[in-house]
C-alpha cells in the first residue's frame, strides 16, 4: 500500500524586544543566571503583568509577513501547567483571539511551487530553563517571560523536504521583518513537528505523533524522513499508529517514544483578568505595516526582473537581510549587479565561511566593494589585482582607490611601455615564438605569463594578449 | 486625649498645632493597641520599631502639611508591604518575611508620612465572611467578642473599631470591605473596579479585587481614598483617569438625590431588624429632600451562584504559584518535584482555600469551562446592565450592606450559608461599580448595622456626598463599642 505524509510544524519564535513581554526585565540572550529577573518574572505574590506594546508590534510585524489576517481584538489567555520553570504556574498565551490567523507562505521544493498555509499566529510568554545537577535541579528564569510568536501551520506539508523548505522560508521571511535573530542554536528558533500517514487517496488523517528535540533544520528533516518510514512499517505490520510524543536522536537518527498522550490535555484556558483585551486599530496596524521592509520574495523578483540576475544569485543574496542589503548597497555605489552578486556570493561568502563570521562584521563596506568593481571596469585594475585590493579590504577594510595608489597596484594599460616590455620578453624566448608559429597555441599562454611576471601582474591583459600577437606578428 | 475618640481630621489638627507629637501618637497608639489587642486580635505583625523611629523623623522635620502625616493606619495582611512579613493569614504564607516590593496603596501612604502600625488578620487568601478561615487567630468583633468582625478584612474593620487605627486598608472582592465594616459599625468604601492599584495585593480573583479604605468616618475614607486611588502604571487594569477631590464632594447636600432601592435586596433573605434600619435611613434621606423609589436589578439574585463560580475559577488560577518552589511553604515529606508540590500545597491552604481551589479548577475544566465559566461571564454581563440601567435614572442605589448583622463565632459552619454573606454585595463587584457601607443603626442586641450605598462607576464622590450626608443627621457613627471582653 502506498502512503501519503501529512505533516504541521509549531514553530516557536523568541522576540528580541528591549524587555520581557509582561515586565521590565531585560530581554536578553546569555546573561548569567538568574540576572535578568524581578519579583514578577519570579511569580511573587501581588505582581502583576504589564503588556510590552513592542511585543504586540513584534508579533504583529511577523504575522503580517506571513500574510496573516490581524485580530481587531485579542485576548491574553492563561494556560495552566504545574512545573518550577513556569512561575505562576500558569503561561500567558492566546488562546481563541491571538494576534494572527490564516496566514501563508509559498515554498519550492525540486523546481514545484506551493503554497502552505499558517492557522495562527499567537504571542506568549516563554517559561524559564531547568538544568538537572545530581544533587537536584536548578532553574534559570531569565528566559521567563521573553516573548514568544508561535507559528502554526495548517497540515499542508507532504514531505519532509516540504517540511525542509517551509522552515528555511519562515526564517528568511522573520529574519527579514528584523523581530527576531531566528538562531536554532541559540533557541530562538524552536520547532516540534506532528506527522501522520494515511493511504494515498484516503481523505480522513491518520493517527499523528509530535516530534521533539529538532534542534536544527536537517534533524527536523531527517526525523520526519525517519518517522514516515517508521509508521509505514508499523500499518504495514499490521499494527496501529498511537498518539504519542517522540524524540529524535541525532546520533542514531532515530525517534524515540517519549511519552504516549492520553486524553488532551487540560490548560483549563480562560482570559487572563489581569490583561484587558487589547484593541488593534486600524491606524495601529498601517503603522507596523509600514515598518516591514520589503521581504526576500519580492526582492528575488526585483532582482531578477531589474538587476538581470539569475533566479539562483537572487536566493542566496537574499538568504538574509543583511547579505540583501550588502549586495543592494554595492549596487547603489554604481557597480555592475551581475559582478556585485559574483563577489558577494564568491569572495565573500568564501571569507564568511572560513572566519565563521557574519557580513555585517566583515571589515569591508559595501562601498569599498562598490568602487573596487568600478575600479576594475573602467580598467584602472585587473581582476587579478583586484583580488590582492579584495584581500586588504576584507581584512583591513579602507578606502580602494587609496589602497590601489598606496600600493601602487594600477593596472599599465600604457601600449608604448607594455611594447617596451613585450619587446624583452620576446627576446628572451625565442623558442616559445617558434612553438607558437608552430601552431602550439599553450606557447602564447606563457608568454602572457611572462609578461604578467615582469610587470607584477599590473599589466592590461587584454593589451597584452593584443599586443603580443601583434609583436610575434612582427617577427 | 483619647486617640481612638479622633478622625483623621481631628488628629491632623492637633499635630499641626503642635497639641500632640508624631512619638506620642505612635507611643500612644501602641499603648491602646496592646491594652485591647488581648480581646480583639487584629494584628498579624505589629511594626511598632520601625513607626516610632518615623515618627521621631517626623517629629524633626516639623513637616505636617499632610493629612495623613503621622495618621496611625493598618494594613490588610494581603497587601505587600516591603521588608514586613506578609502572610495573607495563610500557613503558606507564615515565613514570607519578605514580599520584596511595596504594593503601589502602601508606597503611596508611605508618601504621605501616615504610619503602617501594623498587618491586620483576614481571612485566608481573602476567602470567607468572618475572618475564622485565618490560619493564624480569630479577630473578634469589637462591640461585642462573641461574635465575628465578619471578613474577609475583619481585621481591618476591627482595629478602626477598637480603636487600634485611625484607618485602615482591606481588600474587597465580594464585599470583604463592606460586610466587616458594617458588622463593626464603620465605615468602608469598595471604589470603583480600576480606581485603586493592585500592584502589591496579593490576588484572590483579580478581576473582582479592589483595595478600599476602612474609617471612623466618610470624610475619613474620602482623605484615605484621595491618598490611595489614581492611575498606575504596573497595573493593566489600573484606570487612566483624573482623580476627584473626593473631600469637596461632602456638601451635605442631597436635595434632589434620585436613590433607587432594589426590591431584591430586600427580599426574605434580609433580616427585620435590618430591613427597618434601611427604611429608617430612606426616611431620613427623604427628610434630605432626596427621593426614593423602588426599582428592580432583575439579575441580581443571579449575583451569588455567578460570583462564585468566577471567583472560584479565578482563585484556583492566581493561587496556582504557591507551588512550594520559590517562596512559601515547603513540605519536607516531598520526595519528588510533583510531591513538592502536592505536599506543599495540601499542607499550607487551608480547608475553605482548598475548597474553592477544586471548584475553581472544575469549573474551568473541559466542557465546564462553557457549562459554568463562560455562561456565568455572560450573566455577570447582564447584571453590569442592571446596574447600567438602573443609573439611568437614579443617582445611587441603596440597600442593606448585609442581610444580617454579625454572627457568633461557629454559628455558620455550612459554606453555602456562609456565602449568603455575600448577596447583596457580590452585584457590586460583578458590576465593578463603586460602593460603600455606613453605620445606619443597632440589632437589639446592640449589633452595628450597615446601609450600602453603590454609585456610577468612577462616581465615588456622589457616593461619599449621599453617605456623608447621612452621617451629619444621624448618631450612629457617634456609637463607640465599650472595650473589655464580651457582653
Amino acid at each position: 500500500m502506498e502512503f501519503e505524509t501529512v505533516i504541521g510544524l509549531e514553530v516557536h519564535v523568541e522576540l528580541k524586544t528591549d524587555t520581557k513581554i509582561f515586565s521590565p526585565s531585560p530581554n536578553a540572550f546569555g546573561s548569567e543566571p538568574n540576572e535578568n529577573i524581578n519579583p514578577k518574572d519570579l511569580g511573587y505574590p501581588g505582581t502583576l503583568p504589564v503588556l510590552n506594546e513592542e511585543a504586540v508590534n513584534f508579533g504583529m510585524k511577523a504575522s503580517m509577513a506571513l500574510n496573516c489576517d490581524i485580530a481587531d481584538e485579542m485576548i491574553f489567555d492563561r494556560k495552566h501547567y504545574f512545573y518550577p520553570d513556569s512561575p505562576a504556574a500558569y503561561q500567558i498565551s492566546q488562546d481563541e483571539r491571538p494576534i494572527g490567523e490564516h496566514g501563508w507562505i509559498d515554498i519550492e521544493v525540486d523546481g514545484v511551487e506551493k503554497r502552505i498555509r499558517i492557522e495562527r499566529v499567537h504571542l506568549e510568554e516563554d517559561a524559564g530553563k531547568l538544568t538537572h545537577a545530581a544533587d537536584g535541579s536548578l532553574v534559570d528564569y531569565n528566559r521567563q517571560g521573553t516573548p514568544l510568536i508561535e507559528i502554526v501551520s495548517e497540515a499542508d506539508i507532504r514531505s519532509p523536504e516540504e517540511a525542509y523548505a517551509y522552515l528555511e522560508k519562515l526564517k528568511s521571511i522573520i529574519q527579514f521583518t528584523g523581530v527576531s535573530d531566528v538562531r536554532m542554536e541559540e533557541g530562538s528558533l524552536r520547532c516540534d513537528a506532528n506527522i501522520s500517514i494515511r493511504p494515498v487517496g484516503q481523505e480522513e488523517f491518520g493517527t499523528k505523533t509530535e516530534l521533539k528535540n529538532l534542534n536544527s533544520f536537517a534533524f527536523v528533516r531527517d526525523g520526519l524522513a525517519y518517522e514516515e518510514k517508521r509508521q509505514a512499517k508499523v500499518l504495514r505490520d499490521g499494527g496501529i499508529i498511537e498518539q504519542e510524543t517522540r524524540r529524535y536522536d541525532d546520533k542514531s537518527k532515530k525517534t524515540i517514544l517519549m511519552r504516549v498522550k492520553g486524553d488532551a490535555d487540560d490548560y483549563r484556558f480562560f482570559p487572563d483578568p489581569d490583561i484587558p483585551p487589547i484593541v488593534i486599530s486600524d491606524e495601529w496596524k498601517e503603522r507596523v505595516k509600514s515598518e516591514i521592509p520589503e521581504l526576500p520574495d519580492a526582492r528575488i523578483a526585483r532582482y531578477q526582473e531589474e538587476l538581470d540576475l539569475p533566479a539562483y544569485d537572487a536566493q542566496v543574496l537574499t538568504s538574509t537581510i543583511q547579505m540583501a542589503t550588502f549586495f543592494e548597497d554595492t549596487v547603489k555605489e554604481g557597480a555592475d549587479a551581475k559582478q556585485a552578486s559574483n563577489w558577494i556570493m564568491g569572495d565573500i561568502l568564501g571569507y564568511m565561511n572560513k572566519h565563521l563570521k557574519e557580513i555585517q562584521e566583515l571589515k569591508i563596506t559595501p562601498e569599498a566593494l562598490g568602487k573596487m568593481i568600478n575600479l576594475i571596469k573602467d580598467g584602472t585594475i585587473s581582476s587579478k589585482i583586484a583580488k590582492t585590493v579584495f584581500e586588504e579590504l576584507v581584512e583591513n577594510g579602507g578606502d580602494p582607490e587609496k589602497i590601489v595608489k598606496e600600493k601602487g597596484l594600477v593596472q599599465i594599460s600604457d601600449e608604448g611601455q607594455l611594447r617596451e616590455i613585450i619587446g624583452t620578453v620576446l627576446d628572451e624566448n625565442e623558442q616559445s615564438i617558434i612553438d607558437y608559429k608552430d601552431g602550439k597555441g599553450r606557447a602564447l599562454g606563457f608568454l602572457v605569463g611572462q609578461t604578467m611576471k615582469a610587470t607584477k601582474g599590473q599589466a592590461n591583459p587584454q593589451m597584452v594578449n593584443k599586443i603580443l600577437k601583434e609583436e610575434i606578428d612582427k617577427r | 486625649m483619647n486617640l481612638n475618640e479622633l478622625t483623621i481630621k481631628q488628629l491632623h489638627e492637633k499635630l499641626v498645632n503642635k497639641e500632640i507629637t508624631a512619638t506620642e501618637v505612635a507611643e500612644k497608639v501602641f499603648q491602646h493597641i496592646e491594652a485591647v489587642e488581648d480581646d480583639i486580635q487584629a494584628f498579624i505583625t505589629l511594626n511598632k520599631e520601625a513607626t516610632l523611629e518615623k515618627a521621631r523623623a517626623i517629629d524633626e522635620s516639623g513637616d505636617f502639611s499632610n493629612v495623613l502625616t503621622a495618621i496611625p493606619g493598618a494594613i490588610k495582611d494581603n497587601i505587600t508591604t516591603k521588608g514586613i512579613k506578609t502572610t495573607a493569614a495563610s500557613k503558606m504564607l507564615a515565613n514570607f518575611e519578605d514580599p520584596l516590593f511595596d504594593a503601589t496603596v502602601v508606597a503611596k501612604l508611605n508618601e504621605t508620612g501616615a504610619f503602617m502600625v501594623g498587618k491586620v488578620n483576614m481571612d485566608e487568601f481573602a476567602m470567607g465572611s468572618s475572618t475564622e478561615t485565618s490560619a493564624f487567630k480569630k479577630t473578634t468583633n469589637p462591640w461585642n467578642t462573641d461574635h465575628v468582625p465578619g471578613g474577609s478584612s475583619g481585621g481591618s474593620a476591627a482595629a478602626v473599631a477598637a480603636g487600634q487605627a485611625l484607618y485602615s486598608l482591606g481588600s474587597d472582592t465580594g464585599g470583604s470591605i463592606r460586610q466587616p465594616a458594617a458588622f463593626c459599625g464603620v465605615v468602608g468604601m469598595k471604589p470603583t473596579y480600576g480606581l485603586v492599584s493592585r500592584y502589591g495585593l496579593i490576588p484572590f480573583a483579580p478581576s473582582l479585587d479592589q483595595v478600599g479604605p476602612i474609617t471612623k468616618t466618610v470624610e475619613d475614607n474620602a482623605l484615605v481614598l484621595q491618598a490611595i486611588a489614581g492611575h498606575d502604571t504596573n497595573d493593566g487594569t489600573s484606570a487612566p483617569q483624573a482623580l476627584p477631590n473626593y473631600e469637596a464632594a461632602l456638601t451635605g447636600d442631597v436635595k434632589g438625590l434620585k436613590i433607587g432601592v432594589p426590591k431584591e435586596f430586600l427580599s426574605d433573605g434580609v433580616d427585620s431588624e435590618v430591613k427597618e434600619a434601611v427604611m429608617a435611613a430612606l426616611k431620613v434621606y427623604e427628610d434630605l429632600g432626596a427621593t426614593w423609589e423602588e426599582i428592580s436589578l432583575p439579575h441580581a439574585p443571579y449575583g451569588d451562584a455567578t460570583y462564585y463560580v468566577i471567583a472560584m475559577g479565578e482563585a484556583s488560577s492566581t493561587l496556582a504559584r504557591f507551588d512550594g518552589i520559590r517562596f512559601g511553604h515547603r513540605s519536607d515529606k516531598a520526595k519528588d518535584m510533583i510531591d513538592v508540590f502536592k505536599q506543599s500545597r495540601a499542607e499550607g491552604f487551608g480547608e475553605e482555600v482548598k475548597r474553592r481551589i477544586l471548584v475553581g479548577s472544575t469549573v474551568l475544566s473541559g466542557s465546564y469551562n462553557e457549562e459554568y465559566f463562560q455562561k456565568a461571564q455572560k450573566v455577570r454581563t447582564l447584571i453590569k446592565q442592571d446596574f447600567e440601567q438602573a443609573f439611568e435614572q437614579y443617582d445611587v442605589i441603596i440597600g442593606p450592606a448585609t442581610p444580617t448583622a454579625a454572627f457568633e463565632f461557629g454559628a455558620q459552619t455550612d459554606p453555602l450559608t456562609m456565602y449568603m454573606n455575600d448577596m447583596l454585595t457580590v452585584p457590586v463587584n460583578l458590576a465593578g461599580v463603586p460602593a460603600i457601607s455606613v453605620p445606619c443603626g443597632f440589632t437589639e442586641k446592640g449589633l452595628p448595622i450597615g446601609l450600602q450605598i453603590i454609585g456610577k462607576h468612577f462616581d465615588e464622590s456622589t457616593v461619599y456626598r449621599t453617605a456623608h450626608a447621612f452621617e451629619q443627621k444621624t448618631e450612629h457613627h457617634k456609637s463607640k463599642p465599650k472595650l473589655g471582653g464580651s457582653n
